[in-house]
């Protein structure tokens, strides 16, 4: 799978979760959080959602590594990885 | 015969649209089905019944919009009992905002009495007194019938609306309404205590290294645990003021604040809080948050809590001090979980700490009985494994 792909895919995670969010203009190095008002629920199930589309298992103490776009697919690219 | 009612939902919803019909005439419903969907201030809500046989007739047609306590259907009910609750026990109004089906009711525009101050907060708010269905003496107009009619005019969405059937201009009246109405008849009272909580965030740590990513616990979910348990001793504070008196709930139904992306929010009930396991708690706490931020709330949901939790905590606030949603007598808030340096047997040390506050109905309960609840919260939280 290619980075783009993953950014595809989170992308569609965050989606699901922010509907009435324009995910065109989200800056990639800028923390979800900030940009879309995301709490702790929406980001447990943007874990959640990444696991279903990717099967990747993260771990809870892994969650701070997944706060920007960026960071998001650079950790699962690295996970992914065999 | 049962009537099927509209709802009231919340301490100020006057009317409901009716949307669609789940259940046609002919129909078997059971108690508990979701029978009908009703648009509110509140978005769109599933109806429960609370009667169990046929859907005997339909009265009202999707897309009417009726006062709360009308008859939107009959229903026929498998076997005759005595005194049968057909609808949720009604959240009670304020004395000075009776229930519109608790006194005769003049329909609007068929009397002329208007109280001098309900004439000047009319005019200001650019109302027709001789529209407002006045619940007064004798049909009069008061003040409260104005302020209500104010509320639940329907205004023009201000801003996309943040999840379907939400009206954000709609949902801030009601708000304002119901916020209003707590300040203006509760004295509340107001403590805050400082929890220790390292044991629950270290165990919380374990536990979810062991939980699969679907099964994960936020520490949200030990919070509201800790106050269901904490409210057996002091079963004052989980309870509904009915305009005179109080009513204990055996039951604990904890609404959590909720907000909406875009503002606004809505405080569902977790059903039986105290009685469920952590992970049955997590599982309907993620649940509710989806539905009341994308649609599909229960109407049990809305009228049941028996007291509310709010936590600030997501972007660092240290303490919320709430405002108590009529008619229930409490909140509960809490902050962020922040490092603090603590005193841990005489040395001072780093320690995650949150503020934990109540506020509290003084016509109900008083501060050390308030205290006691935010003690027993603690303690409870010492003992995460035991939550």
């Amino acid at each position: 799978m290619t980075r783009e792909e993953v950014r595809a895919t989170v992308l569609h995670v965050l989606g699901d979760i922010a509907p009435e969010a324009d995910l065109a203009t989200l800056q990639p190095g800028v923390p979800f959080r900030d940009q879309l008002d995301l709490d702790s629920m929406d980001l447990l199930n943007v874990v959640v959602g990444l696991h279903a589309a990717l099967g990747v298992d993260i771990p809870e103490t892994d969650y701070p590594r997944l706060a920007t776009l960026d960071a998001c697919v650079e950790y699962i690219a690295t996970r992914r990885k065999p | 015969m049962a009537d099927f009612l509209m709802p009231i939902l919340g301490a100020d919803m006057t009317a409901g649209t009716l949307i669609a019909w789940r259940k046609q005439p002919g129909d078997r419903v059971s108690r508990g089905d979701v029978i009908a969907e009703v648009e509110t201030e509140k978005g769109l809500i599933d109806v429960e019944v609370f009667a169990s046989g046929v859907l005997e007739r339909i009265l009202v047609a999707p897309g009417a919009t009726v006062p709360t306590g009308a008859v939107l259907a009959i229903i026929r009910e498998d076997a005759p009992a005595p005194a049968i609750v057909t609808a949720p026990p009604p959240v009670p109004a304020a004395p000075s905002l009776p229930a519109p089906s608790a006194a005769p009711v003049a329909p609007p525009g068929v009397r002329g009495r208007v109280s001098p101050l309900a004439r000047k907060l009319a005019a200001q708010l650019g109302i027709d007194p001789a529209t407002v269905r006045g619940t007064g003496v004798g049909g009069a107009v008061t003040r409260e019938d104005v302020e209500r009619a104010g509320a639940a005019r329907v205004s023009p969405p201000a801003a996309p609306p943040a999840r379907p059937g939400i009206d954000p201009a709609r949902m801030r009246q009601t708000i304002a309404a119901a916020m209003t109405r707590a300040k203006r008849e509760i004295p509340h009272y107001y403590l805050a205590h400082t929890i220790d909580m390292h044991r629950a965030m270290t165990w919380l740590g374990e536990e979810n290294a062991r939980r699969p990513v679907t099964d994960r616990l936020l520490y949200g979910v030990l919070l509201i645990k800790a106050v269901a348990l904490g409210l057996r001793e002091v079963p004052e504070l989980n309870a509904r003021w009915r305009g005179d008196h109080v009513e204990a709930s055996a039951a604990v139904h904890v609404g959590v604040a909720i907000s909406l992306r875009g503002g606004g929010l809505v405080a569902p009930a977790l059903h039986d809080a105290d009685r469920q396991p952590l992970g049955d708690l997590m599982r309907a706490f993620r649940d509710l948050t989806q539905r009341a931020r994308t649609g599909g709330l229960r109407s049990s949901e809305l009228s049941d809590p028996t007291i509310t939790v709010t936590s600030l905590g997501e972007r660092g606030i240290e303490s919320v001090f709430g405002i108590v949603y009529p008619p229930q007598v409490a909140i509960v808030g809490f902050g962020a979980i922040l490092t603090r340096p603590w005193v841990i047997d005489g040395a001072i040390g780093p320690r995650p700490v949150v503020t934990a506050t109540l506020s509290a109905d003084h016509r109900v309960s008083d501060g050390h009985r308030g205290g006691l609840l935010l003690a027993a919260v603690e303690r409870l939280l010492q003992s995460p494994e035991a939550l």
